[in-house]
């Protein structure tokens, strides 16, 4: 435990320099990455400080001795789309003010296209591929990077039908291995000998003059591409779905959660979170909600509270028939059986101490009418299904990959045939190249079984991909609510549209479409008067800190905002201001692996 | 996993050896006097000799064989061993886990009762219950069990604590599961491991809580032999016949300290199964933002 200061004076006076003067650097720094009040932060301890605040220091830090090199692993992967706009930008003018080159080590393919100069593609501890950044987009060489780069869902269009999902998972990092290791998952391939045989070199291929050199290894770089195929089985197109019906599956009227802040040995509360304040919705059957926010905004509570694992304050939750909030044990177990949910983190939710098999069969045993060997019966079947061996079925969960066990954990909430799945962050923790089948599978057996979900993520990529329509919460609230295509093509509460500019999408020459949101989310015990996002919102006005908008039906959409933004949201046209400044100007060079490291 | 639990134990050689010791133990305990040709209670008019080609260990101060004694007495000194553990155990662990899952006032009344028992040294408790019940086996289970049952609950409560706030318990109760459900089949066999090790040294303890209970004559009272009985008895004669006492001290002694390695290894097997399920729970994934 060190205060912020002293940890980055520190740095300083390893390289010589007095203390008072390292600490007179510490609160300039500290001031240059953004950090608000810095004499009075730097007295601070890293607890003190929120996620983002964190990355700042770290990125002062780093620049406290203007490196020439500046290497950042993976530096936004635990922080909210907003602020990571926002320190990419920081990051950015860092650089120019330092001169230094930058290493930029990330899974997002978004974030290369926005900040590099250079990429360079690894696979199984190889690389595969480099060049300039634009020509690597554009015309990637390699089949891993042609797949890396359609199998992600697309923030800034529909993906028709299924995603180009690259099937199996990366490969044993201890096998013995011969040939090329992407091989075995290759769609170039096309079952020739040569790939399962020599490890393909590295080799430079013709670039315009003037342009950094750019190299693949593949054996067959040369060849017209062949595209992977989509998912057996898998839909051919998204459109001609079963339109949901009408009557409302679930409703959800004036939803309240408060936790209370207790202190002291008599437990007085001394405070609230407002975690859900006031929200209403509904999801019709057959229908896939997407719920968005930044961390914090309440939405896993939100989907803790419509199966009352966390108890309401007050409001109203009706499932089919069923007051939720008010029922007895026995209806409440009956809902729990036509309800089930999906975590984000598989290997948290399946108990460690029971095989997969018996995990995917507990929902039924818990029901308890049908017998083992049926419970065995119909596990089996649903392995098929979702993409797993039955004869795995004994097997302990940390046995298997991280995509594998979240087929686990769809099964489990297939086994009752429920009407609703809440997907809480489901393919939040799963490598890019496995989100792309398990959203694949999710959407599959939506439409074979006539499901509903509710899906809860901060990915907006996949929430535009998955859902029909899609609801957008900030501090407890739902500031937007409306069908899929208005949200993501015509969004009208700033703060939705702030959300939508942090996004970076994976193509370059493009510049994102209005500013990124600035500062951070206050905080939940003391939320603004008023309008919740007033503090950050550049359309604030007097009015917004005294009445709190009410959701109202604008185009389509309902947002809860005095002063909703009508004008056409075109995200092919730059943002004027921002055009030049996209691309990191001096030499940026990125390193891109497929996902976490250790998802496996 | 449970046969790799087997093998991890098995791959300690002193455990094996230690529990083979147990084994046989148990087994002649169960044989009274039929591999010495001595009954345990049999007096003879050789009294008080070494150990000898007849009495292999020698006899006592009424004439009756060590051995076949010796023996006879693991019969009971085993019962109070695996009977207060257990003991332990059924009163100790319900009350940590229904402690550790409720929490707030279940867990605070449970807790503060559980820290007085604590701060009283076990050989107190047995010692008061003996005098208010009188000397018999059953008490001394029952003297020693209520004294070991706060470990019990503090490790389960720790381990219902932890186990509480992961997903697969919040899963289960999505999936329609009572309280009573998860304690008994997701939370309970989660925090199995350290109990079991805890039972076993326990059982250690008990043993040693017996024989100094029978050495002050609080014990199960005689003709019936025990080890604490015959050290006591011992005493009386420890220069006309040092073998007397010690063979009883030397039986008792390798007992706990079979019983302490085959805990300690039990510890380690399990440890690292839990290690191999948590490795990779542990590793970080890409975290919700």
């Amino acid at each position: 435990m060190q205060r912020i200061g002293d940890q980055i004076a520190e740095i300083i006076t390893l390289h010589g320099g007095t203390r008072s003067e390292a600490q007179r650097r510490a609160v300039d720094l500290l001031d240059m990455v953004g950090v608000p009040q810095p004499a009075t932060r730097a007295r601070q301890f890293p607890h003190q400080f929120s996620g983002g605040m964190c990355q700042r220091a770290m990125i002062a830090m780093a620049m406290a001795n203007r490196p020439q090199l500046l290497i950042a692993d993976e530096p936004t992967t635990a922080v909210d789309v907003s602020v990571q706009a926002q320190l990419f930008d920081l990051l950015r003018t860092a650089k120019q003010d330092t001169g230094a080159a930058v290493l930029l080590i990330t899974h997002d393919m978004g974030v290369v296209a926005e900040n590099a100069d250079r990429v360079c593609v690894m696979y199984a501890g190889r690389v595969v591929e480099s060049g300039p950044v634009d020509d690597v987009f554009t015309q990637p060489a390699h089949p891993y990077t042609r797949a890396l780069l359609n199998c992600v869902p697309r923030l800034d269009r529909d993906v028709d039908g299924a995603l180009a999902a690259i099937p199996g998972g990366p490969p044993d990092p201890m096998a013995e291995r011969r040939g090329c290791a992407f091989a075995p998952r290759c769609p170039q391939r096309q079952g020739r000998e040569l790939c399962g045989s020599e490890i393909p070199v590295l080799l430079g291929m013709p670039t315009s003059p003037g342009k950094p050199q750019r190299t693949a290894a593949c054996h067959f770089s040369t060849e017209p591409p062949v595209s992977m195929e989509p998912d057996e089985g898998a839909a051919p197109s998204r459109a001609g779905e079963v339109p949901p019906d009408d009557e409302p599956l679930l409703e959800v009227t004036q939803l309240v959660k408060r936790f209370a802040i207790r202190k002291g040995v008599l437990s007085r509360t001394v405070g609230e979170v407002h975690a859900v304040d006031d929200i209403s919705f509904t999801i019709r059957r057959g229908e896939t909600l997407g719920l968005v926010g930044e961390s914090g905004c309440g939405k896993s509570t939100t989907s803790r509270l419509l199966l009352r694992l966390v108890e309401p304050t007050s409001g109203d939750i009706r499932i089919g028939s069923v007051e939720v909030a008010t029922a007895g044990r026995r209806s409440l177990t009956a809902v729990r059986q036509r309800v089930q949910m999906v975590f984000q983190d598989p290997l948290a939710s399946l108990n460690p101490r029971w095989s997969v098999g018996e995990n995917a069969a507990e929902p039924l045993r818990l029901r308890g009418d049908v017998s083992r060997s049926e419970r065995m019966a119909r596990v089996h079947e649903l392995f098929e299904r979702v993409g797993l061996l039955p004869a795995h079925s004994g097997r302990l969960p940390h046995e298997f990959s991280g995509g594998q066990r979240q087929r686990v954990a769809i099964a489990r909430a297939l086994i009752t045939d429920p009407e609703l799945v809440l997907l809480d962050e489901p393919v939040s923790a799963l490598d890019v190249s496995v989100q792309a089948q398990v959203l694949n599978l999710l959407a599959d057996l939506k439409r074979e079984r006539q499901l509903s979900y509710l899906f809860v993520s901060h990915d907006l990529s996949v929430v535009r991909h998955i859902s029909d329509r899609v609801a957008v919460m900030y501090l407890g609230k739902i500031v937007e609510i409306g069908p899929k295509r208005t949200m993501f093509t015509a969004p009208r509460h700033p703060y939705t549209r702030a959300l939508l500019a942090s996004v970076p999408v994976p193509e370059t020459g493009r510049a994102r479409t209005g500013a990124p949101l600035q500062g951070e989310v206050p905080s939940p015990t003391d939320p603004p008067t008023g309008c919740r996002f007033r503090t950050r919102c550049p359309r604030a006005e007097d009015v917004c800190a005294e009445v709190e908008p009410p959701l109202n039906d604008v185009g389509g959409t309902a947002v809860a905002c005095h002063f909703p933004v009508l004008e056409p949201w075109d995200q092919t046209i730059a943002g004027a201001d921002r055009t030049g400044d996209t691309t990191m100007p001096s030499d940026a060079n990125v390193m891109t692996t497929g996902g976490p490291r250790h998802a496996h | 996993m449970r046969t790799e639990l087997l093998r991890r134990f098995l791959t300690d050689r002193w455990s094996v050896v230690a529990l083979a010791f147990l084994l046989a133990m148990l087994l002649s305990s169960l044989l009274n006097g039929s591999l010495t040709g001595f009954e345990a209670t049999a007096t003879s008019s050789d009294t008080l000799i070494g150990p000898s080609p007849v009495h292999w260990l020698g006899s006592d101060e009424l004439g009756r064989d060590s051995a076949s004694r010796l023996m006879f007495g693991a019969r009971s000194s085993l019962l109070v061993a695996a009977g207060s553990a257990l003991a332990a155990a059924l009163v100790g662990v319900p009350l940590g886990v229904l402690a550790g899952y409720f929490g707030r006032a279940v867990d605070a009344i449970a807790m503060r009762i559980i820290d007085v028992i604590l701060a009283v040294p076990t050989v107190l408790v047995a010692l008061v219950f003996i005098a208010a019940l009188g000397p018999s086996t059953t008490n001394m289970i029952i003297a020693i069990a209520s004294a070991s049952a706060p470990q019990f609950a503090r490790l389960a409560r720790a381990g219902t604590l932890e186990i509480r706030e992961r997903d697969f318990v919040l899963a289960e109760r999505a999936m329609g599961a009572g309280h009573l459900t998860i304690m008994v089949r997701v939370v309970l066999p989660n925090i199995l491991a350290p109990l079991i090790v805890q039972f076993v040294v326990t059982a250690a303890g008990a043993i040693v809580v017996a024989a100094g209970l029978s050495f002050l004559g609080l014990g199960i009272p005689p003709p019936e032999p025990t080890w604490g009985g015959m050290l006591q008895q011992a005493k009386a004669y420890m220069y006309q016949s040092p073998w007397y006492g010690i063979f009883p001290g030397v039986v008792l002694t390798l007992t706990v300290i079979a019983l302490d390695r085959i805990g300690a290894s039990l510890r380690r097997a399990m440890g690292s199964t839990q290690d191999l399920g948590r490795a990779s729970a542990s590793a970080p994934g890409r975290g919700a933002t």
